[in-house]
């Protein structure tokens, strides 16, 4: 429980952290998360999206230091995941299964597909707008930003946006502000972006410009997790804008895997000939790094070489872990290769070219495959690969 | 010409098709190309549902 943190006159972030928490859905996290709520008092009570369910009670304990939760009046779900809905049934059942829920048409379809129950749904599109009381709400509709319910909120007189998952960090701590708590955020930002919303990047640009041209004088963004902007909320859209453009960078990554140590001899290697061409490189072996940091790695580079050794004629399950997820989110823009020890057949190269090709990345070379252990010539032939990589890296970067 | 929805709520107008993805205004939903997905959350065409 914490004291509810004023935003502005009248309007309250009422939310739980959750410190504990590191594996969300597939998703490593080093710092806890917060599930933000708010509550917008007046005229009339309204609350904005709610936690997860284990943080109920939490949630009603802190509206209470405000109003009694029973005089809220209205609900309003920017997002359907159980992160933000979960305690909404019981809120719903301490306000009165009647009262108004204002969602996205998407939302008031996956809120009764979610909880098997129909409330008295009201459905807003973009640009809708809702006075209630003293206070106005409009609506923006964000679908697959990063679900089909998602939408915004935004309070035109405070300039306030609750933007849902966008925008948002997974960070537990005792900083709520960016001014409080400054760049250390970015890192939390990045890797929120990379892992929830890449794969949505064609969406973020035509939102950004729908933004941009309905002019919303913006001076607070409130996410549903982590810190709230309000010193400086350009500085994340400026973000956005820049990682969903998915330019490439001057930076490479390795990931690899290894049974007997060949692969990883051979990724020492490739690395030594990528750093050879001045191009920044991390080497990242897939069962020391979690899934989720690869891929915040695989967003900023402009080269991706992988590494997997040949398990039963296909490739090693932990690289097929990180690929699969890798793909899901759609990084665009990189130039790749890969490699790989052998036994007998040796598929693994051919079949992470195949991944590469799928993804749309550009393949800069066929692949280095070694049998057993690689000897001097074959090392050689790895840091080739890496400086071959470099090179190409560098001359599309001055093209 | 029969409207095609995605689960994710995007609906296939066959009128305006998708020029985004070189999809041109009057192609019905029997001529997408099979390799045509659901331009907003990526779903492939056997998820969507015809409209009435």
């Amino acid at each position: 429980m914490y004291k509810p943190i004023t935003l502005a006159d009248g309007i309250y972030s009422v939310g739980c952290r959750d410190w504990d928490i590191r594996d969300f859905h597939g998703y490593y996290i080093n710092e806890g998360t917060s599930y933000n709520a708010f509550l917008v008092t007046g005229e009339k009570n309204i609350l904005i999206d709610t936690v997860k369910s284990n943080f109920a009670d939490e949630l009603l304990d802190n509206i209470s230091r405000i109003i009694d939760p029973k005089e809220i009046d209205a609900v309003i779900s920017n997002h359907t995941e159980m992160d933000h809905s979960g305690a909404l049934t019981r809120i719903m059942h301490k306000i009165g299964e009647d009262k108004p829920l204002y969602c996205s048409k998407m939302g008031a379809k996956n809120l009764k597909s979610h909880f098997k129950h129909d409330y008295n749904f009201q459905a807003m599109g973009s640009g809708d707008t809702l006075a209630i009381g003293n206070r106005t709400f409009s609506f923006l509709e964000t679908r697959m930003l990063h679900w089909p319910d998602s939408m915004f909120t935004y309070m035109p007189d405070e300039k306030i946006l609750f933007s849902s998952d966008a925008f948002g960090q997974h960070y537990a701590g005792d900083k709520f502000f960016d001014d409080e708590i400054g760049d250390e955020i970015m890192p939390h930002a990045r890797k929120y972006y990379a892992n929830i919303l890449l794969h949505f990047s064609p969406r973020v640009q035509a939102l950004l410009a729908d933004v941009a041209k309905m002019n919303l004088d913006i001076r607070m963004i409130c996410p549903d997790h982590g810190i709230i902007w309000r010193k400086d909320p350009s500085k994340i859209i400026t973000a956005y804008d820049q990682w969903s453009r998915q330019e490439p960078a001057k930076k490479a990554v390795v990931i690899f895997d290894s049974m007997w140590e060949s692969t990883t001899k051979m990724a020492r290697a490739v690395t030594s000939g990528i750093e050879s061409e001045n191009v920044s490189v991390r080497l990242m072996n897939t069962r020391k790094w979690h899934r989720s940091d690869i891929m915040t790695a695989v967003m900023e580079a402009g080269a991706v070489a992988v590494g997997s050794p040949t398990l039963n004629n296909g490739i090693f399950p932990v690289i097929a872990d990180v690929i699969t997820y890798i793909k899901g989110l759609r990084p665009q823009n990189k130039l790749a290769a890969a490699f790989g020890s052998y036994g007998w057949s040796g598929e693994a190269v051919k079949i992470l070219n195949k991944e590469f090709e799928e993804m749309k990345w550009e393949i800069v070379d066929d692949g280095v495959k070694v049998l057993y252990v690689p000897g001097a010539s074959d090392l050689e032939r790895c840091f080739d690969l890496g400086a071959s990589l470099s090179g190409k890296l560098k001359e599309k970067l001055s093209a | 010409m029969d409207k095609w929805e995605c689960p994710c709520g995007y609906v296939y107008d066959p009128e305006e098709g998708d020029m985004d993805n070189g999809i041109e205004p009057g192609t019905a939903w029997e001529d997408l190309p099979e390799s045509w997905v659901c331009p907003l959350c990526g779903a492939e065409q056997e998820y969507f549902e015809k409209m009435d």
